[in-house]
């Protein structure tokens, strides 16, 4: 009998009716879960639908106020890291904690090996690290330093730390993030070996289209509740769209329309700075009226310096910036205003708003020195509240009333707030900064709706983006950005993900004759 | 167990927190009189009866809140916007010693000149101490806790230089004080027989002007930003660097006309002494008054009874007056728990 049973290998990892609250807040509600050893789990579902609270019960930060876990048919410990580490649980966190004056193999072996060890035991170390990064092709140099490496293999090292302390189950939060399309590829390769090898995956993610590529199975959590679990070629993406919003929600489409006159343009800007992000090469780039241009790049590569030039932050150290053919010197911010700029970004709660003032004060917060809202010095507030009402009506925000204090809105009439205040005026140059990112799928349309109907009625966008996805949706033309240099721009008919993603990492054209 | 951000505040906990902190107060204030052998019960009699008890008490307690005001504003306005002034000490010396260098017959005119001039030189002066920390602090990213801290110090030697050397009054027989102001640049007493005079209807006046100031105007609407998100702030295109600027000559001016204000109507000239640290107070003064102008006044008067009555409370029973300043350093730390709780709380 017991013989009969162990020769069927145990799941890897079974959930029981897992649930957790916050207060009145229903964060997890009946999760059962079960992933096969060998097996990649890909775990969906929209900001807030419960993802991160049920890995962090599974890792031991959180206790689950109802149900129990097994790892490998054995009762796991709750809320205890420790726990979960001895039951062979890694997680690489979507912001990873090395220690950048470390090198790779000491990362590795803090809090891994003993204090105590012998010397002989890193050279013991090193050979073993060097096997397991082979194993799964996860190539990174054991002696380099953490602060040197790219960001993909930075998060080699959070992968290759997990392996080394024998995880069998490896969870991996939003890893594609903050990779380029190759790394992504290169990262799912991995994972496809690891899981040959018999290692389980969670893959945790808000991207269909990987999900889709790389799992056998999917998982789709909406409001804290398992609403499906199923193999991952039963399921298409419209399907899946569906079961993680719970409605059809049809992403605006991108209609071709011949572009206007130039309304923005860069020649020869240039931004000296120390980080590779406030810097930016000698850039050269039109944005006609009718025409969304889309600048995509690995974050961190000169898009802070160009944002701060298309929003009037601050001036170039050589060469110029024409708006509407008006070359701008030091940035006036109410002459920008009034000569169409808008903006949305990249951060909403530290650049977008001031979280602790009401709604109204946020509304007109771009726009104090006008005559509308300032009348000797003194707030005009009765105009203002009109104003910020008018804003709520026509940009559908969800809210208590102007007065409401705006750290308490959701991210998407957060978002519709600031969308909404710059495009109130009717503005010719739009410069959004990752306008849906963190966005449930029923916000991101909206915004993108708001984008493309500007376009139509002949504003120039700006678009910076790290998602590949949205650029290739909505932009006429892209422009890769990779260490403060611009690409020359590829318009929407030559548009090819992996030339694209080449450019992203600075390897112009080499890999692909090669 | 964690800490969660409250959605709103009800009032009750408002209050509750200040009848929490008045307790606290009364309970640590007890519990030293009963340590130095004095009865608790008539100490607190005595203490009240110094503070309100009779017109005189009631004067003495709005002449030593007068200062307080003014010192309590100029944290305050300076604190929503994040600027650390923890120098409104040596700018009351500035000001003070601007009044009397000025005041004491370099310029002879009528008082309704005189007043204002004076009054202006003292603000000027003050804003002027805090100027450098404020660039500093801009510009190089210096920490302005520490360097208006630190001026207090240099400001109160230099003091000690001027009435000792430059400023000192031929006529004082060797005691370290400046001349003394003329009598145009005195301030009226607001009731007579008392030291009360109308330095208080001045500050009364400015705290509503800032309560004004912070509620409906552009200004003010652009400093509570730079306070509370500059990053956002300077995205929407507010000129953070002006804003700074303006509220460090604001800030600085308060404490200056404070000490303005000591010696046209109190003391009459500069001493070493002229503060008991009225600067320092004022920081407390600030933070019971949650950093809202209308509620210094209040914060002030508080501050201002305790330390009065227990001056009366150690006259009658011999017990240390310093009981007021550990009781009034009680009621800062309660109210910045109580604040913490107004804003957060424990969910399990």
């Amino acid at each position: 009998m017991s013989k009969a049973h162990s020769e069927v290998a145990p799941p890897a990892l079974q959930l029981h009716g897992i649930a957790k609250y916050f207060g009145e807040v229903c964060a997890n509600e009946d999760i059962s879960l079960e992933l096969a050893q060998g097996q990649i789990l890909g775990l969906l579902g929209e900001n807030g639908a419960g993802k991160t609270t049920l890995i962090s019960i599974l890792f031991g930060h959180y206790v689950a106020d109802r149900g129990h876990i097994d790892v490998f048919g054995k009762p796991l410990v709750p809320g205890s890291q420790r726990a979960a580490i001895a039951a062979g649980i890694g997680l690489v966190h979507q912001h990873f904690t090395l220690a950048g004056n470390l090198t790779v193999l000491d990362n590795v072996l803090v809090g891994t090996e003993s204090l105590w060890a012998p010397a002989s035991a890193r050279s013991h170390a090193r050979a073993r690290l060097r096997a397991l990064s082979e194993q799964f092709g996860l190539r990174v140099d054991p002696d380099a330093l953490v602060q040197r490496l790219s960001v993909g293999e930075q998060q080699r090292v959070e992968i290759l730390k997990s392996l080394y302390r024998q995880a069998r189950i490896l969870v991996l939060d939003e890893p594609t993030a903050v990779l380029t399309p190759g790394e992504s590829l290169t990262l799912f390769e991995a994972l496809r070996k690891m899981a040959a090898a018999g290692l389980s995956v969670i893959l945790i993610s808000h991207k269909l289209d990987e999900v889709l590529r790389v799992a056998d199975q999917i998982a789709v959590l909406r409001a804290g509740r398992l609403v499906a679990q199923r193999a991952a070629t039963a399921l298409d993406r419209a399907t899946l769209a569906e079961l993680m919003v719970g409605r059809r929600v049809l992403r605006p489409q991108r209609q071709p329309l011949p572009k206007g006159e130039v309304i923005w343009a860069l020649q020869d800007a240039t931004i000296e700075g120390h980080s590779a992000n406030a810097r930016l090469r000698p850039a050269t780039l039109s944005v006609h009226a009718h025409e969304i241009v889309g600048v995509v790049g690995v974050a961190g590569n000169g898009q802070h310096a160009l944002l701060e030039l298309a929003c009037g932050l601050r001036a170039p150290n050589s060469g110029s910036v024409l708006l509407r053919g008006q070359r701008q010197g030091q940035p006036q911010h109410a002459a920008l205003r009034r000569a169409g700029l808008a903006r949305i970004p990249e951060d909403r709660h530290r650049e977008g708003v001031v979280g602790d003032l009401e709604m109204w004060h946020n509304a007109i917060l771009e726009d104090l020195s006008d005559p509308r809202f300032n009348h000797l010095g003194w707030l005009r507030k009765a105009a203002a509240l009109e104003h910020t009402r008018a804003l709520i009506a026509e940009f559908d925000i969800r809210c208590e009333g102007p007065a409401q204090r705006t750290r308490l809105l959701s991210g998407g009439n957060m978002q519709k707030l600031i969308v909404g205040r710059g495009m109130v005026t009717k503005p010719s140059f739009i410069v959004a900064c990752q306008p849906v990112r963190g966005l449930d799928e029923g916000a991101i349309a909206d915004v993108h709706a708001r984008l493309l109907q500007a376009r139509e009625r002949g504003a120039a966008v700006l678009l910076v983006t790290d998602d590949l996805d949205e650029a290739l949706a909505l932009a006429d033309r892209i422009v890769v950005i990779q260490n403060g240099s611009l690409s020359a721009p590829i318009a929407a008919q030559d548009f090819d993900v992996g030339r694209i993603g080449m450019l992203m990492l600075g390897q112009e054209e080499k890999t692909h004759a090669a | 167990m964690r800490l969660e951000r409250r959605t709103s505040t009800p009032a009750s906990l408002v209050l509750l927190n200040i009848a929490l902190v008045l307790g606290l107060m009364a309970a640590t204030g007890s519990v030293l009189i009963a340590q130095a052998g004095a009865p608790v019960g008539a100490s607190w009699l005595a203490l009240l009866n110094g503070a309100f008890g009779s017109k005189l008490a009631i004067t003495e307690t709005l002449t030593r809140a007068t200062p307080l005001i003014f010192t309590g504003l100029a944290c305050a306005i300076a604190f929503r916007s994040r600027l650390w002034n923890i120098g409104a000490e040596g700018q009351l010396y500035a000001g003070a010693l601007a009044v009397a260098a000025l005041g004491s017959g370099v310029i002879q005119a009528p008082g309704y000149v005189l007043i204002p001039i004076v009054m202006l030189a003292a603000a000027l002066a003050g804003a002027a101490m805090l100027m450098g920390p404020a660039l500093l602090k801009r510009y190089m990213n210096v920490d302005d806790v520490v360097t208006t801290l630190l001026l207090n110090f240099i400001m109160a030697l230099f003091v000690s230089i001027m009435v000792q050397g430059p400023m000192r009054d031929p006529m004082s027989m060797g005691w370290p004080q400046t001349l003394p102001v003329l009598d145009e640049a005195t301030l009226d007493k607001l009731i007579t027989q008392s030291r009360l005079h109308t330095g208080l209807l001045l500050a009364l006046a400015l705290s509503v002007v800032l309560a004004l100031m912070e509620s409906r105007s552009v200004f003010g609407l652009q400093r509570r930003a730079v306070g509370l998100n500059p990053e956002a702030a300077r995205f929407a295109g507010i000129p953070a660097t002006r804003v700074l600027l303006w509220t460090t000559m604001i800030s600085g001016g308060l404490a200056g006309i404070a000490g303005a204000v000591e010696v046209m109507g109190m003391r009459g000239y500069v001493t070493g002494d002229l503060s008991p640290g009225f600067g320092y107070t004022g920081v407390i003064v600030a933070m019971l008054a949650q950093l809202h102008p209308l509620g210094v006044p209040v914060a002030a008067v508080l501050v201002a009874s305790v330390f009065v009555g227990a001056d009366a409370m150690s006259r009658m029973f011999n017990v240390p007056s310093f009981i007021a300043d550990v009781m009034v350093s009680l009621s800062l730390l309660s109210m910045l728990a109580g604040s913490f709780f107004l804003s957060y709380r424990i969910r399990r």
